[in-house]
């Protein structure tokens, strides 16, 4: 059987020494063939392994039959990024096998469906073909397994990856088990295909794939989530009590999820009603509508959506900003502009966040890059809404929202919930007619704030998104409005010191890489490869929130050249760096990828390489100057491996100011 | 204290309020407005239910009618959002803390065209909410263009005459699932009080279409939304008696060719027939008495429907019936133990 593997495929396998725990597999299946359990238990198996892993979905906006994609990354050293390059294909879909055996990279393996014949297309690259269309029929024999054989298949080639991978069998069981919570029929049709995937590959394949999975105890303790839920998470130990939000890819997940933890966590044992209300609403406009009421009788609240949703919700937005009405956002980006790539991951929602709504208005932004940050993230984000009185953006990314990823256990929050300046009716009664809602008596631009139902002739106020005074009347007086509008610039530099800091890690460079978000993972990996291959040494900062703190300012000031790293095709976040660094703006690079992937290191390898300043410092060396013009190149000196087709030349640029 | 002369004692309504308590800032709407013939009427209503002012929350959009939140209730607290958009602010409000008093004050341009959309969502919650439709037919602060509940063949100042379908928020507000649906004039003020009583005591979303007409931009021979016309076409359906829980007795009508809707909290509207077999709590009666209204050219006012016993959305949502503000944070936070249980099951 395994004869068909050619010469050249032979040469390829054989000329490589056998790689353990550091490979890209990806699975090519249709859209709603089940193949979502397959992949996280392929993916969970290798982490219960030990080894750091992490699993993109690259799926299309369909539910069922265009093609999708799923990317495990391990690696032995804790690189969970995307990697440009994939090691492992697993070809299930007949649709998508020309172009994906097509686009292999030279040396890559490939296991596929037999019958597509695919595997005589290319002879540098190792073929597995496996007949798993007739396999799937042995192991659902039984009338009843019939229909379940396009799922059923999935976890042959489980099997077979499995075999020669090496990934234990009883890890694959153990998750298999996972997956389908105690449902033992579901369970022992799944682990039978397995087995006889295994058994099939042992018994035709004596050549195993060169990539290799060996146990190690990398992920000890550790958990596998997606953003979204652990950011729900961090609402309901956050003392959130309403939220609201319109369903909307890639964010829909989070409200689902702060549903069911509220089920079970938010119900009162005796009357079974829930301290907490979550509305599903008509739009995103009416989503931040009831979070502003919410906020504005002082319930913790929070809406969840997307670029397309956060440019519905602008009016009302910039009418939290001035009516000064705590709201937390959430902004799961996709690809835009428009309806864009909706399945698709970027950080192309900074600028609209940043500025949002008409005339002036900036609010604060906050960056995480992992489940633990998402989780601490929405505790910080409404404490901060609270304290300053003001809408504040929480912005992830499709692939920090949907995707699985390793984590550590989070941390029980034990601060109590920051509410920020609030009246009761004592003060009021105490203050009578000295207080005024919009008056700055502490002189941070932050005023007081009373609530609709606190028992004081004194407390209320009318809240209006048209011309106040500091006692909150109607005015459209010119200098009404220069001061309060000043007092809001006051604010956001108080701001400033609130918002959560950047964090340094520092080389002793006068060179750095500074990221944010999910580029943080590409970022890294990134600076560890350049300093080991190319002896070029960065040090980096991950800015965890906007507006700028002072610590990033002395951080830009001592550095020379700074490359800016991020997931958009306008350098958004140079953008900010240049209006509000003016005397540093020509240090910054812009690197960047914005083709709806996650982010890979060889991108920002790429971007630095081929800086002409960094080019030419090295350049005396001799050792950069010669292959500085094909940053390519330098990526992938290391391996064999070339360009993959997922990652062109477009969308994966570099320029200089 | 009983040395104080009577006359010096301002009368007070039953939690010991004077009526000043529940008034609010000058209107700067034009003079005969029946905008601010509606706020004096929200301002009694008020003050005779004895709602306590800080239990208030007025919203609005933006229009004229939206303004007049600034002109009752000072006491309370006002929010003055975005055009079209204020019953998503008083969702979120009202869901939030269900033990507050809420009434939205919105026009027929805010409601029926820009806010149509929050409009209809806010009726199929069934919100707690008293929703003051100020319904003139024309946009007033942008100097007189036609709304959508312009009638056809109505015609503006300046001859223009609307060749559209008018949006009747009544009937539109039925069909949703509306449990309060009234509509009347601010020429009525009789039959007006009585309503805006009865909403105050509904737990749901009182739907108010209020014909309230612009006497600056919509008040001329050819408008169907004048003083004139609508004292003209005005056609009751019924007279409207409402005793809060609070009274034992029955002022007005005495029981006969009445009937009786008691609401949950014991308050009770009783309705006396004026000669048209009318029956507020049937929904396909109450609809097709509109629709054959449109031909008639009358405008029916009254309690056009009335179910008090339906679920609000807070207890749809199945939500703590008390307000979520200042619920303490161990009740919000789960424990250590929940959260560990929680991250084994992501291990």
């Amino acid at each position: 059987m395994s004869t068909v593997v050619t010469e050249e495929g032979l040469r390829v396998a054989g000329a490589r020494e056998v790689v353990f725990n550091d490979f890209s597999l990806q699975v090519a299946t249709a859209n709603g063939s089940g193949s979502q359990t397959a992949n996280n238990v392929l993916m969970r198996s290798i982490f219960q392994m030990g080894v750091p892993v992490s699993g993109k979905n690259l799926f299309p906006s369909n539910i069922q039959g265009l093609p999708t994609w799923f990317t495990i990354r391990a690696n032995g050293d804790g690189y969970i990024a995307r990697k440009r390059d994939l090691d492992v294909l697993v070809l299930m879909n007949p649709e998508t096998a020309d172009e994906d055996v097509r686009t292999a990279r030279t040396g890559a393996i490939v296991v596929c469906e037999q019958k597509l014949g695919v595997h005589t297309k290319r002879d540098d690259v190792l073929f597995f073909p496996v007949p798993f269309s007739e396999l799937v029929v042995k192991v659902t024999t039984a009338p009843e397994h019939a229909k379940l054989r396009k799922l059923i298949v999935n976890m042959l080639y489980v099997g077979v990856v499995a075999d020669l991978m090496g990934i234990d069998h009883a890890e694959i069981e153990k998750s298999i088990a996972k997956q389908l919570k105690g449902k033992q029929k579901a369970i022992d049709l799944n682990v039978n295909a397995v087995r006889l995937g295994w058994e099939w590959s042992e018994a035709n394949f004596p050549e195993k794939c060169p990539y290799r999975v060996q146990r190690m105890d990398k992920t000890a303790g550790k958990i596998i989530i997606d953003g979204n839920a652990a950011m729900a998470l961090g609402y309901l130990f956050g003392g959130a009590t309403v939220a609201s939000w319109y369903p909307i890819t890639p964010s829909s997940s989070l409200c689902e999820s702060f549903i069911d933890f509220a089920q079970d966590y938010r119900k009162d044992p005796v009357t079974g009603k829930l301290n907490a209300a979550v509305i599903q609403a008509e739009d995103e406009i009416a989503a931040i509508g009831m979070v502003l009421g919410a906020s504005w009788v002082g319930a913790r609240a929070f809406t969840s959506t997307s670029g397309p949703g956060v440019s519905l919700m602008s009016e009302f937005i910039g009418l939290g900003y001035y009516a000064e009405i705590p709201a937390v956002i959430v902004d799961v980006q996709r690809v835009g502009p428009s309806t864009g790539l909706p399945t698709r991951t970027m950080q192309g929602d900074l600028l609209l966040c940043y500025y949002n709504s008409h005339g002036d208005t900036r609010h604060p932004l906050l960056f995480p890059c992992s489940p633990e940050e998402c989780f601490d993230m929405a505790h910080d984000a409404l404490d901060l809404a609270e304290q300053l009185q003001t809408p504040v953006f929480v912005l992830t990314d499709l692939d920090l929202g949907m995707n699985n990823w390793m984590a550590d256990p989070f941390a029980y929050p034990d601060k109590p919930l920051n509410r920020g300046k609030v009246l009761n009716a004592e003060q009021l009664n105490e203050l009578k007619e000295g207080w005024g809602r919009y008056k700055d008596v502490d002189g941070d631009g932050i005023p007081y704030r009373s609530l609709p139902a606190t028992n004081s002739p004194y407390g209320a106020f009318f809240t209006r998104g048209s011309g106040h005074n500091e006692r909150a009347v109607y005015t459209e007086r010119p200098q009404d409005y220069v001061d309060n509008v000043d007092r809001l610039s006051r604010k956001f530099e108080t701001a400033r010191h609130m918002v959560p800091k950047p964090e340094f890690q520092e080389r002793g460079s006068k060179h750095g890489l500074l990221a944010f978000g999910t580029s943080h993972w590409g970022t890294v990996e990134a600076r560890d490869r350049m300093e080991r291959d190319l002896g070029i040494s960065l040090d980096y900062c991950r800015l965890r929130s906007l507006p700028l703190c002072d610590e990033l300012r002395d951080w830009i000031a001592r550095h020379d050249r700074i490359y800016v790293v991020e997931q958009n095709r306008d350098a958004q976040l140079r953008t900010i760096l240049r209006d509000e660094l003016p005397e540093y703006a020509t240090r910054f690079v812009s690197v960047r990828q914005y083709n709806g992937l996650p982010l890979d290191a060889t991108t920002v390898i790429d971007g630095v390489v081929n800086d002409a300043e960094i080019a030419s410092a090295k350049s005396p060396a001799g050792s950069l100057k010669a292959v500085s013009g094909d940053a390519a190149e330098i990526a992938s000196a290391k391996s064999p491996a070339t360009r993959s087709a997922d990652s062109p030349a477009n969308g994966n640029k570099e320029s200089n100011p | 204290m009983s040395a104080v002369p009577p006359t010096a004692t301002p009368k007070t309504n039953r939690i010991g309020l004077p009526r000043a308590d529940y008034e609010g800032g000058k209107s700067t709407l034009c003079l005969g407005c029946g905008h601010d013939v509606i706020t004096k009427q929200i301002i009694t209503a008020f003050y005779e239910m004895g709602v306590e002012p800080h239990r208030v929350v007025k919203l609005s959009g933006i229009g004229c009618s939206s303004k007049t939140p600034a002109y009752f209730l000072n006491r309370a607290w006002g929010f003055n959002g975005v055009h079209g958009r204020m019953p998503s602010v008083a969702t979120g409000a009202m869901v939030a803390n269900p033990t507050l008093a809420g009434i939205g004050i919105s026009g027929d341009g805010d409601t029926a065209s820009i806010g149509i959309g929050q409009f209809v969502h806010l009726v199929r919650r069934n919100v707690p909410l008293v929703y003051i439709i100020e319904n003139n037919g024309v946009y007033g602060l942008t100097k007189g263009q036609f709304s959508a509940t312009a009638d056809h063949g109505a015609k503006l100042k300046s001859g223009e005459v609307n060749e559209l379908t008018p949006i009747d928020c009544c009937s539109l507000a039925i069909e949703l699932g509306g449990a309060f649906v009234a509509r009347s004039f601010s020429g009525d003020m009789k039959q007006l009080q009585s309503i805006l009583q009865a909403a105050i005591a509904h737990k749901g979303t009182a739907i108010l279409d209020v014909i309230s007409p612009c006497v600056t931009f919509n008040d001329h021979e050819g408008s169907t939304k004048s003083y004139k016309y609508s004292k003209d076409h005005e056609t009751p359906v019924h007279e409207i008696g409402f005793v809060p829980f609070f009274e034992e007795t029955m002022a007005e009508i005495q029981p006969g060719e009445s009937k009786d809707v008691r609401f949950p909290d014991g308050s009770l509207v009783r309705f006396k027939g004026v000669g048209r077999d009318y029956d507020p709590t049937d929904k396909e009666a109450a609809m097709r008495a509109i629709h054959e209204s449109y031909a008639k050219q009358e405008i029916l006012t009254g309690i056009l429907y009335l179910n008090p016993s339906k679920a609000d959305f807070s207890s749809t949502l199945n939500v703590s019936p008390g307000s979520l503000v200042n619920i303490p944070l161990e009740k919000l936070r789960p424990t250590p133990e929940a959260l560990a249980e929680i991250m084994e099951s992501y291990r």
